[in-house]
């Protein structure tokens, strides 16, 4: 008996969300299979890949991340150079300089930085606040309005400022809505109900639903994901079929394998290649558990991590 | 697939004599559906019905076990395809690739570099157990039969990467005795494979040029009475490989289709050699989506720190939360005068808050209560992370070993505060910030102001 195929096929498809304008835009989602599933129907669009910058300029970053931008001296450059980069489909703005625990700078300055960075790329751009609620509910409202007619999307509403957010970017001013939620199906379909409760189209929404480092309680991250996948296709649930966005550098480069000095670990070598491997192996992991898109920062990760998705799509 | 009462009594001799202790063979049979009894309580079962049985009852994917002792790994055995469902039991091993062509040099270089990776991780020995001994028939089966000694000489298990039943019959004459993996067969040479595999006694590993070939090939040596197999699910194309590697474990978990019930090998040498990058999301790829088994270049510190952890994470028991150990963690060199931070026993928890705590670079002694392996919040509200639970964790484990009367509790039970200095007298309660990312400012501002 020859092997027979039982295709897993679904009468119901992930939303499709659109960022940016013109030739460079990218669509998330669309697809009506299990991720990287090709053998059981034609992948939509296949996952994309952001490039994380900060506001906070590059004077932390690793030698590599470092050398990639050489001569890049204001935002605006910074953008232009990872919009370029090799597997790059859009950019990540992250405005971590807002904190008020941190740099503090205003929301004028930063609103600055983000219109700077609009204006200097014609790739889609995300923009991702500093995470202080009350900060992010001002700062995102903001951005949002001095971005009107880029098609931007904004990370991110949380349960806490949904309203302000949801409002400014997915009503107002017509810009989509990141929403997030913390590692747990119920959350982010909870999110997503009073989300569009608010007004906001099901189309305007990608949900960021968590996301850790591997080793990190990563198999919270990784059933979160399954099960909304599931829900989603097998179920057809509606309020889960958002595309899935997943920063994954932020997390990835701020534990101890990546963090640590050669000087304080020196049998773990070169800390540049533990961070890349950290990066790129979190990033494989949130695709394959079901992210429409990973935003990851050191070159060689994006190249890879790109070159991964051309491969299995 | 379960078998009814009805299906099973119609397999019994019907003569109701009673020695299996029941009193009529339906009354056996219900209970041995039930799982109550085992069918061979009734000494009269045909030898047919019994394969019947045995085949109907046995599990979707079986557990190949290879190496010997301490190094003997079990492969396989799963019995759903998410983890959420119920929980994988067999961890990937994964296999640092060798070959015949290599010079010494080389493969000494290799042999040390993979030595040097081997260390623990809660409570959990990480390190590659597996290496992968490719043939190169260029430079002949004498140097095969070489490598293999040497590589066999480090007690890890070997995988024989080899489609020469020859050559493979003479190294295995070397190595037999770890119980590796002999992979090689195929549609072309299985019979000879099959045999050479089975007189060494060692788990026979089967491909196929797609996965229509490798399920025949499959099928084929099931009918020569070999199944300690494995299936080397890697293509040409990491697409293809993919895909062979998906449908093989769905088929056999969800389809119930036994011919693809065994572990698989997923050789990345193959699909993306020489590019360590490309090897590093695959390896990732490959741990999340159903390679027993892979087998890469290269895993030193860069590849292995995020690998094991993810491994770990992976296959932890959904039901069980992962616990850390309570007790006293001294970080950045705490000692008995380090000011105690105290949180919960979830791992989640605790790695987050180590972390940041290790981060900020001030020595302290980390307290783990025991709080049922759950959350801040959660165990807080199931009473299990309370004034008394803390304070009582202190006089009994902490007290005595520490000089410092310091502790600083979670920002998210700052209610706890006057609980705890009431039940705990002589000690100072500081409340942390509500994140846990916020503690490496808040312990340098303390560090600095002289707080500590
Ligand atoms: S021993 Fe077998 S034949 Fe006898 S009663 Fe039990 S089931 Fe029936």
């Amino acid at each position: 008996m020859p092997f027979n195929r039982k295709p897993q096929k679904f009468n119901a498809a992930i939303k499709t969300v659109e960022i940016g304008t013109g030739d460079k835009k990218v669509t998330l989602g669309g697809e009506n299979v299990f991720p990287f599933y090709a053998f059981d129907g034609e992948i939509a669009n296949g996952p994309k890949v952001g490039v994380e910058i900060s506001d906070l300029g590059l004077e932390n970053e690793v030698p590599g991340v470092k050398a990639y931008y050489e001569g890049a001296a204001s935002i605006g450059e910074v953008a232009k150079k990872a919009a370029e980069m090799e597997g790059a489909d859009f950019v990540c703005l992250r405005l971590e300089g807002g904190d008020p625990n941190g740099a503090n700078k205003s929301v004028e300055e930063l609103v600055a930085a983000a219109k700077e960075v609009a204006d200097a790329i014609d790739a889609p751009l995300v923009v991702e606040g500093c995470k202080n609620v009350e900060k992010d509910s001002e700062l995102l409202a903001k951005v949002a309005e001095a971005l009107q007619g880029k098609n931007v999307l904004l990370l991110s509403a949380r349960e806490e400022n949904y309203k302000a957010v949801g409002a400014a970017a997915g009503l107002a001013y017509d810009q989509k809505v990141g929403a997030e939620s913390a590692v747990d199906i119920n959350l982010a379909k909870q999110l997503n109900v009073v989300t569009t409760q608010l007004g906001v189209k099901p189309e305007s929404i990608v949900m960021n639903v968590g996301s850790a480092s591997v080793g990190y309680g990563y198999e919270y991250v990784v059933s979160t994901l399954d099960r909304i996948k599931a829900a989603a296709l097998s179920q057809d649930d509606k309020m889960l079929q958002m595309p899935i966005i997943t920063p994954v550098a932020s997390e990835t480069w701020g534990v101890k394998e990546a963090m640590a000095e050669e000087e304080d670990a020196p049998e773990w070598g070169s800390r540049e290649e533990r961070g890349i491997s950290m990066e790129i192996q979190t990033a494989a992991a949130s695709l394959a558990a079901g992210s429409d898109a990973v935003i990851l920062k050191h070159p060689q990760s994006v190249a890879t991590i790109s070159k991964m998705i051309q491969a299995l799509v | 697939m379960a078998l009814t009462g009805i299906q099973i009594f119609k397999m019994t001799p019907k003569k109701n004599c009673k020695e299996c202790g029941c009193p009529t063979c339906m009354a056996f049979s219900m209970k041995v559906a039930q799982g109550a009894m085992d069918i061979s309580a009734c000494p009269y079962m045909s030898e047919d019905a019994l394969a019947e049985l045995s085949e109907a009852t046995a599990p979707p994917m079986k557990t190949i076990k290879i190496g010997t002792g301490d190094s003997e790994y079990s492969l396989g055995g799963e019995t759903v395809l998410y983890r959420h469902e119920k929980t994988f039991v067999s961890k990937t091993r994964y296999a640092v690739a060798l070959c015949s062509c290599m010079d010494d040099a080389a493969i000494d270089a290799k042999l040390a570099e993979v030595a040097k990776v081997d260390y623990e991780r809660i409570g959990e020995r990480m390190h590659a157990e597996l290496l992968y001994v490719n043939y190169d028939e260029a430079s002949g089966a004498d140097r095969y039969v070489e490598v293999v000694k040497k590589a066999a000489a480090t007690g890890k298990v070997l995988v024989l990467g080899c489609s020469d039943a020859d050559v493979a019959a003479k190294a295995l004459a070397e190595c037999k005795d770890g119980k590796p993996v002999l992979n090689g067969a195929n549609a072309s040479n299985y019979e000879a494979m099959n045999k050479v595999a089975t007189e060494a006694g060692v788990v026979l590993g089967v491909s196929g040029a797609n996965i229509d070939e490798l399920y025949d090939t499959v099928a084929a040596l099931e009918k020569l009475g070999n199944k300690n197999l494995v299936i080397d699910t890697t293509e040409d194309t990491i697409k293809e490989t993919f895909a062979t590697t998906v449908q093989a474990r769905r088929a056999a978990l969800k389809d119930t289709d036994r011919t693809f019930g065994y572990p698989s090998i997923v050789n990345l040498v193959k699909v993306a050699k020489g590019d360590k990058y490309m090897q590093q999301a695959l390896v990732s790829l490959f741990t999340m989506k159903y390679g027993s088994i892979v087998v890469l270049e290269e895993l030193g510190y860069a590849e292995a720190l995020p690998l094991f952890g993810l491994r770990q994470n992976l296959f932890t028991d959904p039901q069980k939360p992962m616990k850390v150990e309570p007790g006293i963690y001294p970080l950045n060199g705490a000692d008995e005068n380090s000011v105690c931070v105290t949180t919960v026993d979830f791992a989640l928890t605790y790695f987050l808050v180590s972390g940041e705590l290790e981060r900020s670079g001030v020595p302290v002694n980390l307290v783990i209560n025991d709080a049922g392996g759950l959350s801040v919040l959660t165990s807080w509200a199931a009473g299990k992370f309370s004034g008394n639970s803390i304070s009582a964790f202190f006089k009994e484990n902490v007290e005595d070993k520490v000089k410092t009367r310091k502790v600083i509790i979670p920002g998210k039970v700052a209610v706890l505060k006057g609980d705890i200095e009431s039940k705990l007298p002589g000690w100072e309660v500081i409340v942390a910030p509500l994140e846990a990312v916020q503690l490496v400012k808040f312990l340098k501002d303390m560090q600095e102001n002289g707080q500590l």
